[in-house]
């Protein structure tokens, strides 16, 4: 069931919240959609990675020389022929890398820390000759202890991943080797004055897997190194500049040398924001003077590229009996995987980002360990952080036979509220999408039958704004083409052309969006953070006015009077003695009066915008095996301004059918060895459509003071209730109340079985 | 150990109603050869193991992952892609209804579970919920949590047994401004 | 992936001889969804692939002279799924249907099933439960042996890679009969039974059990055929209490091992819960209920 959007504003539009047909959607339905790995060169070879078998070993000698003398095989390349790269912070827009991390990960040079590291490379003819010339490629090991588990490498006695490693701790460097890269902490009030003053307080610990954005289309690219020193890339990427920037950095060449053409993406959930194969294909390019195609296989998707972290972590609250939250305290550990900077900073600030507590405190941990470096998911760090503390307030609930949604009513975050990292919330809509729930038909309809549950969690995660650029050209016939520079992965291009279609009072088809190389339009940011629709959507608003003030001034040498008697009202110019002309009228009067109008907007937000969200859920569990089968489900979210229904809807629903996911059965699974037991997508167990049911959606809009239309971004925080909604429905239905991610059917069953 | 490729074979297909005549290698998939021999990139390479369906074609009428298909087994085969779904520049129910229902977000998936879902409605035109949950469970999808998926797959059930044509696709102006005015 | 000769016999006897001609480095192909997989993984080698979908006797479906059912190796799982004369042999309708996807089905077979030998295999415990008899070409002739002794351990089997699954013949069904199979899988479509459980239950006039076979699969390094248990259940009447002893006799047979999909202990575990139900399920259908966990 997905109603109307509830809306807290009485603004009415043409454009904004109609469900028109996506501008690339024929495209896709038909299998025309040109996504990387469609695109064929003339003379393009393919390329292939040799990765490490070992979880941690140093490289003690690599031989090439049989696989560059395999008939077909046209360059090899290794560590050794990489710019030797100091320690360098670049700012990848939704987070930081430290390029000599990057460019390690991308091909190891002395050691291998994680199983599916690379370690050489080889282009050949066609793909069966480059798996051949990987097989004659001799690499000496020697093997080293491993470390796979958070607390584990945080012990003093774990092996060291990287022995010039310091913790870093509010500034400071520690003075030892370690695997923690970095302590933070944030603190307001006096948390155990409040905590000793509470009623009730409740501790718990809470563990989480190492899971995967699981997005279909594998990491592919294909570079090519021209003679005349320019590099063009054509990849699948999150940011087309982004990457740019990151392959400039690593081969150590001019910016303006290097075009990215962001083909269409086949999914990405923050995993193909930092690059992998793109800097690979480029020196293969380089050596062998012909276009390198690279496509990687599943098992080195889920080994070789991001996972988001497994993690340990720690709640403390106190509450009056009357539910009224005293403090909180919160310890997270998470892993970064084999190079720092993990997502643990969002962990921190969205731990107790759902209610007011006047005393809270956090410390987090990014800690390194021998698995692929960890990467952005879908609200990174937020959903570890909210299964743990959503959990907890559940149990309070529990405890102090309050609803949980009074509970969250009366503790929830709203305008004015500090959030323990600092920053006070604007007008947010936590409030109202609690309500929303309380007032659904899900929430009203009792729950009957045997072993069933229900649970609720919200959820929260920013929309940050960063820089986005667009231009556009208003073209004779009454349509205008609009360039962007942020990939596509949801269907952003429409809701940004709808933006500039209400902007011009024209429909959402006479837009025509089109998502272009580096080369061709401003430098815009990554598409994450929840950012593009509202931020890319920002920029196509302000073009829109670039653009009616370009027209009225057309209309004034038409009409022969001064531009400041012409106005703008809703697709028509309107002028002296009430003259109209309609935005096609006057388009089609361009080629006759002028220049061609041709508009361009930039935007540079500093400000982090909020969306909060509340899902319901009900489970049954087959108390027998532990199998928990979901029933109903019903996601909330604050939109801000709905721009297409449709879509806001579906990412409400992906998102929570991912956490669905992470809750119930996805995890890394590790052999005794250290390397992943479960690489395939038969084994990495995300949901099917035959394990789920219709996801219900209710679209709160309480808009956005930030964007013209209340916009905000929505694409991330679905994917946060999700696991602290199951596992509240999972207690309700069998009395279990699980700690851990995910609460597979062994788990679960186990915990049944123990309950006395 | 790498040894030299066997000599490549000579195939003979029918493939959206038109007749390919291919050299492969044995140890070729069918989807590399749709792919990059005659460029037909519209089955996609999801997973190469089987386990995703975004590489979906009908062999003979039935729904295979062409990924572990090999190109010599189709010799003399009818065989359906993505490319042969539409009509002459008509969308077929299920893609309009995609279309409509927006049922896709990255699309990578699009095309395998278009492919399976005719497979499915050509043999059972009226299925349940959870017989289209159940007959598309080999298609993985990251994006859209498969609920506009089912509905699109149910919505083209009710068009195709309604027996009207699939709809064009409107005139630009009219829709929005419909759908406008509906809205406001 | 590895380079191979492709070759497709159009006869037993010269897929047999290929066989024996290649001396070991080839491997058989029908459905290909493990064989192809097992290749380009590089889980197994061949420099020859012989496929015997050509062979017009290995795709044949059909109801033998006795009564009971000849399925060819060849036969896919849709086939299967499709097929009158296989429709009674529901348990092995129940293995076939959850193989994989539909994608997987179209290509799948119930020799390839049995024939990759995987302990967790779902179409052995069904085959096993309704009494299969597998025939089996070598370069010395035909031989045959129950379905029981064919698989030897993981990815092992009899013709240790020197013959070709011919048929598999299944017994006659009697009149008051009924069959199950299920596993128990973490999702609900597209996995690798954690354990499962097949059944086969013949009743006399009288109502009491005349004839039971029971399997249990993916808890030891091959399918287990629970003979004592089911022999309990011999000339009773169904009863509850009856079926929970006999689901926890069978449990003890099993001997499963601790990996990425479960514990000794869960396995045991689903063994009975899985053995109770298919007993359950057998005897609704024994009774003439239709009872399907999946559309069919």
């Amino acid at each position: 069931m997905n109603g109307s959007p509830i809306s807290y504003s009485d603004k009415k539009y043409k454009v904004l919240g109609t469900r028109p047909i996506r501008h690339d959607g024929t495209d896709k339905v038909t299998g025309r959609a040109i996504y990387t790995n469609d695109v064929h060169f003339p003379d393009m070879v393919h390329g292939k990675i040799l990765r490490s078998p070992h979880a941690h070993a140093k490289i003690l000698s690599i031989d090439t020389s049989a696989a560059q003398a395999l008939d077909g095989v046209l360059a090899v390349i290794t560590g050794e022929d990489w710019p030797h790269l100091k320690d360098k912070i670049a700012h990848l827009g939704e987070g930081a890398v430290n390029l000599a991390d990057l460019s390690e990960n991308c091909m190891a040079i002395d050691k291998a820390l994680y199983k599916g590291h690379a370690i050489a490379a080889v282009a050949a003819r066609n793909v069966h000759i480059a798996e051949e010339a990987l097989s004659l490629i001799k690499v000496e090991y020697e093997t080293l202890p491993s470390v796979l588990w958070v607390q584990d490498a945080m012990q003093d006695d774990a092996p060291i991943l990287h022995e010039d490693l310091r913790t870093d701790y509010m500034g400071a460097k520690g003075d030892k080797p370690t695997n923690i890269a970095t302590h933070l902490q944030f603190e307001q009030g006096d948390v155990e004055a409040a905590l000793a003053s509470a009623d009730v307080v409740i501790e718990r610990e809470f563990k989480t897997a190492t899971v995967h954005q699981g997005y279909i289309e594998p990491h592919n690219s294909i570079a090519l190194w021209n003679e005349d020193g320019k590099l063009k890339i054509w990849t699948s990427t999150q940011g087309s500049f982004t990457c740019r920037q990151q392959v400039a950095e690593l081969l150590q060449i001019p910016l303006s040398r290097v075009t990215v053409t962001p083909c269409e993406i086949g999914g990405g959930f923050g995993g193909k924001i930092a690059v992998y194969l793109e800097p690979v294909a480029a020196l293969l390019s380089r050596k062998c003077g012909r276009p390198v195609k690279m496509v990687m296989q599943r098992d080195e998707v889920l080994e070789a590229t991001g996972p988001t972290p497994g993690s340990y972590m720690k709640i403390k609250i106190g509450a009056t009996k009357e539910g009224k939250l005293v403090a909180g305290d919160a310890y997270l550990a998470y892993d970064a995987g084999a190079y720092p900077g993990g997502v643990i900073g969002p962990g921190c600030m969205c731990v107790f980002s759902c209610v007011e507590l006047p005393n809270a405190r956090v410390h987090g941990y990014d800690v390194c360990l021998n698995k692929p470096k960890t990467q952005a998911y879908r609200a990174p760090g937020a959903t570890q952080a909210a299964f743990a503390f959503e959990s907890v307030m559940n149990e309070l609930a529990d405890t102090l036979c309050i609803c949980p949604l009074e509970l969250r009513l009366k503790n929830a975050a709203k305008e004015g509220t500090r959030r323990v990292d600092g920053p006070i919330y604007p007008r947010v809509g936590l409030i109202e999408c609690l309500e929303a729930a309380k007032n659904s038909d899900h929430w009203n309809t009792p729950l009957e039958g045997k072993h069933r549950g229900r649970g609720i969690a919200a959820g929260f995660w920013f929309n940050i704004g960063l820089k986005s650029s667009v231009s556009a050209t208003v073209n004779s016939d009454g349509t205008v083409n609009l360039l962007e520079g942020s990939t596509d992965i949801g269907g952003t291009r429409t809701s940004i052309a709808m933006q500039l279609a209400e902007t011009l009072g024209i429909a959402a088809e006479d837009v025509h969006p089109k998502v272009v190389d580096t080369d061709s339009v401003g430098y815009t940011d990554v598409t994450g953070g929840s950012r593009t629709t509202f931020a890319t959507g920002l920029a196509a608003y302000e073009v829109g006015l670039d653009l009616r003030k370009q027209l009225c001034q057309r209309a004034a040498t038409l009409w022969e009077c001064d531009v400041e008697d012409v106005r703008f009202d809703s697709g028509t110019f309107v002028g002296c003695d009430n003259k109209k002309i309609t935005f096609r009228e006057l388009a089609e009067q361009l080629p006759e009066i002028g220049e061609p109008v041709v508009g361009r907007a930039s935007i540079s937000k500093d400000v982090s915008t909020n969306g909060f969200g509340v899902h319901i859920c009900d489970v049954e569990v087959d108390p027998e095996t532990g199998k928990v089968r979901v029933l109903r489900y019903t996601a909330i979210q604050d939109a801000g301004k709905a721009i297409h229904p449709s879509y806001v809807e579906g990412q409400l629903q992906g998102g929570a059918v991912q956490g669905i996911g992470w809750a119930l059965n996805e995890e890394y699974f590790y052999r005794d060895d250290a390397t992943m037991a479960n690489a395939s997508l038969l084994d990495y167990r995300m949901p099917t459509c035959y394990d789920l049911p219709m996801i219900d959606t209710i679209i709160v809009e309480v808009p956005n003071p930030d964007h013209p239309y209340g916009v905000r971004g929505v694409g991330e925080t679905p994917i946060v209730p999700p696991p602290a909604a199951v596992q509240s429905a999972i207690y309700h239905a069998c009395g279990a109340r699980m700690f851990k991610l995910p609460m597979s059917p062994p788990k679960l069953w186990k915990a049944i079985s123990q309950l006395s | 150990m790498p040894g030299k490729a066997p000599a490549k074979m000579a195939i003979s297909t029918t493939i959206n109603g038109q007749n390919y005549d291919f050299l492969c290698e044995p140890r070729q998939s069918l989807l590399e050869v749709l792919r990059d021999s005659l460029q037909l990139t519209g089955a996609k390479e999801g997973c190469n193991n089987g386990n995703c369906g975004a590489c979906t074609v009908l062999l003979d009428g039935e729904p295979v992952n062409s990924c572990i298909v090999l190109a010599v087994e189709v010799q003399g085969r009818e065989l359906t892609t993505i490319e042969g779904i539409a009509n002459r520049g008509e969308l077929h129910p299920i893609q309009q209804c995609f279309l409509e229902g927006a049922a896709l977000q990255c699309g990578i998936c699009t095309p395998g579970f278009i492919v399976a879902a005719k497979a499915l409605l050509d043999k059972k035109p009226n299925p349940s919920e959870e017989e289209i949950r159940f007959a598309l469970a080999g298609n993985l999808c990251r994006c859209t949590g498969y609920d506009k998926i089912v509905r699109s797959v149910q919505a083209a059930s009710e068009r195709i047994q309604a027996g009207s044509t699939p709809k064009q696709n409107p005139q630009p102006n009219q829709t929005n401004q419909q759908q406008a005015q509906q809205q406001q | 992936m590895q380079a191979f000769t492709y070759h497709a016999p159009r006869s037993v006897n010269e897929a047999v001889e290929l066989l024996a001609s290649t001396d070991g480095k080839s491997v058989l192909l029908a459905g290909g969804t493990d064989v192809l997989v097992q290749l380009r993984e590089n889980l197994r080698h061949a420099d020859h692939v012989i496929d015997i979908k050509q062979i017009p006797e290995l795709t044949q479906l059909k109801t033998t002279a006795d009564g009971g059912l000849s399925l060819g190796s060849a036969v896919t799982c849709s086939q299967l799924l499709h097929s009158e004369p296989a429709a009674p042999y529901v348990a092995l309708l129940d293995a076939a249907q959850i193989i994989g996807g539909w994608q997987i089905q179209s290509r799948a077979t119930i020799g390839g099933n049995l024939c990759n030998s995987s302990p967790a295999a779902d179409s052995v415990p069904a085959l096993l439960a309704l009494g299969a008899e597998v025939e089996y070409a070598t370069p010395t002739g035909t031989q045959t042996c129950c379905v029981s002794e064919f698989c030897t351990g993981p990815g092992k089997n009899v013709m240790n890679g020197q013959g070709l699954l011919v048929s598999l013949k299944l017994l006659p069904l009697g009149p008051t009969s009924g069959s199950a199979y299920e596993r128990f899988i973490p999702r609900y479509e597209m996995d690798i039974a954690v354990a499962s459980a097949g059944a086969y239950i013949e009743l006399a006039d009288d109502g009491t059990i005349a004839t039971a076979r029971i399997a249990l699969g993916a808890v030891g390094p091959k399918a287990i055929l629970a003979t004592q248990p089911a022999d309990a259940l011999i000339g009773q009447t169904p009863s509850d209490e009856l079926i929970e002893d006999v689901a926890r006799q069978a449990a003890t047979l099993a001997t499963p091992i601790n990996d990425m999909r479960g514990t000794i202990e869960f396995r045991q575990q689903l063994t009975y819960v899985l053995v109770k139900r298919t007993l359950h399920t057998a005897l609704l259908r024994a009774a003439g209920q239709v009872v399907s966990h999946h559309p069919r």
